[in-house]
């Protein structure tokens, strides 16, 4: 009763996706301060090594619904055998990756489970609560802490009352950690067909075209970020110049990616991806709480902006007062001529 | 039997063109000076619906919207560009309410309106970004969902055919109606105003606009009972009001905190050639290049 429940998606290679892992290592993190258990949740068919890949992230039991119906991933089957799943195991918190499918399935459960959800968390955290108005106190809720209204402010969130605590999570938010090598958990197997009906069946796959991202930013050691200050797709040119140079892979603000300058997968901040590298070169990004959320954790941070103000000067180790296409073609010269 | 498909909008603040007076001198946000707009991805349902309409005459489209009076701007949005008529949600109860509440009084509405076959919105709205409100909305209803929808590629009175745009791809999905489709803004962008309906529509109003306007226009009202935009209050919907507004939303706000910059020593460089080369020989030595 009150464990912590993880959604925790299939991949197409049958493996269990990044994001899931993440957020196991952040459900293991509070399973600890609450002293409650770690539970996975699991829905496909011939997912491979699934007990010897999930205990190692401190799992205690795996809920594993083994059926060819359930893979690849449609809503309403899922729906349904979650629904009973946490209607007989009553979670206290339940985490789902922020990703198409962790955003299709989430609110549909919660509205089943009249239960709260918020969406991309940028930090789960636990702490008590005082409702002056009814003077009660509550202990040990989900802090679900996340940028909104056009990132000018950082709301915390809390379900006081309803059960499952639920909230999303993008990849790359939370760190992948393995918790003990030698942590064993049990399996629980779930029979799908008994629980579902031929109405959850109502949407059927025709066909799929799925490929690997062959954007890696997440990974990368050096980001070369561009904002709507770039100015034109042309310029942007200009990143993917100075990318190739250093070995780099080029990110995009939001405001970018909606001009049309990069693709989404380029995206960096909370509703993209979050990253982490040794050098973050922002150029024309003025630096919005969203965008800082995906990136305040790199190493090094150089903002090259014609406005000395603009707020990434404040997180940035580096700010050079300038245009991007005058700049960049001279750190271009410069990184080849000083490099052996 | 007319085709009909409800659309579901929300008028909401533009955070894309936050400038630098939407803070105020006190850090809080200034509402003032964010101007009201139509949610993008909303639009983008809104040209799905009218491009069925374009193909199956019989088809009618309603505009639905939960929000303040002055949300009826995008009803008359929406019929300028070729909605049939379109619904007001307004209620003061209704305030507070989160994902899981507003999903709630839309089903109530959309319900109102059966039969109907199709209800489409945007994926997600920019004030929250949640994507929440759609799928609530189909489990409400009962009804299934096709999220992050890109095309409809094939539609009859029985079933439906779309093509979802996924991050790592595309998914043509069968789905059996009525069902409830959400919108990707890869989809294409709404159509503009038409001119024609610009002129038909332009004095429609809600009852309560209609208070405020200093001129009768109830004759004209008479002739054109069009013109008059319903507006549904909690009790027209008979809803639970326990299910409502503050009440009815588990997710509460604990804190709100202006965003605070932690300042860094930020080193300034000019764009001079010897900046920028001391730079990068900077870089360089410390091995974070090279």
């Amino acid at each position: 009763m009150n464990n912590i429940f993880v959604y925790c998606e299939v991949t197409e290679e049958r493996s269990i996706a990044d994001v899931s892992l993440e957020l196991l290592s952040k459900g293991r993190k509070l399973a600890d301060d609450l002293k409650v258990k770690l539970e996975a949740v699991v829905m496909g068919h011939k997912v491979t090594k699934l007990e010897a890949l999930l205990y190692p992230f401190g799992v205690d039991v795996i809920h594993y619904a083994d059926d060819e119906k359930l893979f690849p991933y449609t809503t309403l089957p899922h729906t349904a055998v979650i629904i009973e799943l946490f209607k007989k195991e009553q979670p206290g918190i339940v985490l789902f990756g922020a990703t198409s499918i962790g955003r299709d399935l989430a609110p549909r459960v919660a509205s089943a489970l009249r239960c709260g959800l918020t969406a991309d968390c940028t930090s789960l955290e636990i702490g008590d609560h005082f409702d002056n108005k009814t003077q009660t106190e509550y202990k040990n809720l989900l802090y679900q802490i996340r940028p909104a209204f056009g990132g000018n402010i950082i709301a915390t969130i809390i379900n006081p009352e309803t059960r499952p605590q639920m909230a999303t999570v993008r990849e790359g938010v939370m760190k992948k950690e393995v918790y003990s090598v030698k942590y064993k958990g049990k399996l629980n197997k779930i029979d799908a067909k008994s629980i579902l009906k031929d109405d959850d069946f109502a949407v059927t796959i025709i066909e799929r075209h799925l490929e690997k991202s062959k954007i890696d930013i997440k990974n990368a050691q050096v980001v070369i970020a561009g904002g709507y200050g770039v100015g034109s797709k042309e310029n942007f040119q200009l990143l993917f110049d100075l990318a190739e140079v250093l070995g780099a892979q080029v990110g995009a603000s939001r405001a970018a990616v909606d001009a049309g300058f990069a693709e989404h997968e380029r995206q960096v901040g909370q509703t993209g991806v979050t990253v982490r590298p040794k050098l973050y070169i922002a150029c024309g990004i003025s630096g919005a709480v969203q965008h800082r959320a995906g990136m305040d954790q790199s190493a090094q941070i150089i903002s090259i902006n014609t406005d000395i103000n603009a707020p990434i000067s404040h997180i940035a180790d580096y700010t050079i007062t300038g245009n991007v296409a005058d700049v960049i073609p001279r750190m271009i010269k410069y990184y080849k001529k000083n490099s052996k | 039997m007319r085709f009909r498909i409800i659309v579901l909008a929300k008028q909401v603040p533009d955070t894309r063109n936050v400038g630098k007076d939407a803070m105020k001198a006190d850090g809080t946000v200034n509402r003032a000076a964010l101007p009201a707009i139509f949610n993008p991805e909303d639009l983008h349902a809104l040209e799905q619906a009218l491009s069925i309409k374009d193909k199956i005459p019989y088809a009618e489209v309603i505009l639905l919207t939960m929000g303040p009076t002055r949300a009826a701007e995008i009803i008359r949005e929406a019929m300028y560009r070729g909605a049939d008529h379109g619904f007001l949600i307004t209620d003061r109860k209704f305030a507070g309410s989160d994902t899981l509440a507003t999903s709630y009084a839309l089903s109530l509405a959309v319900k109102k309106l059966a039969p109907y076959h199709l209800v489409i919105s945007g994926r997600q709205a920019i004030d929250g970004d949640t994507a929440q409100v759609g799928p609530q909305t189909a489990e409400k209803l009962g009804i299934p969902q096709i999220t992050y929808a890109e095309e409809i590629l094939s539609l009859d009175a029985k079933k439906i055919i779309v093509k979802r745009r996924l991050e790592r791809g595309v998914e043509v999905v069968n789905s059996t109606l009525p069902a409830l489709i959400t919108v990707h803004n890869s989809a294409p962008p709404c159509r503009q105003r038409i001119g024609k309906l610009l002129m038909k529509y332009k004095h429609a109003r809600t009852v309560t606009e209609l208070q405020n306007e200093t001129k009768d226009y109830t004759e004209l009202y008479n002739e054109r009972p069009y013109l008059l935009i319903e507006e549904w209050s909690a009790e027209d919907l008979k809803a639970d009001t326990l299910n409502l507004g503050l009440s009815g939303s588990p997710t509460k706000v604990k804190k709100i905190e202006n965003v605070v910059f932690q300042h860094k020593e930020s080193k300034i460089l000019s764009n001079s050639d010897k900046d920028i080369e001391k730079l990068m020989q900077t870089l360089i030595s410390s091995h974070i290049i090279g």
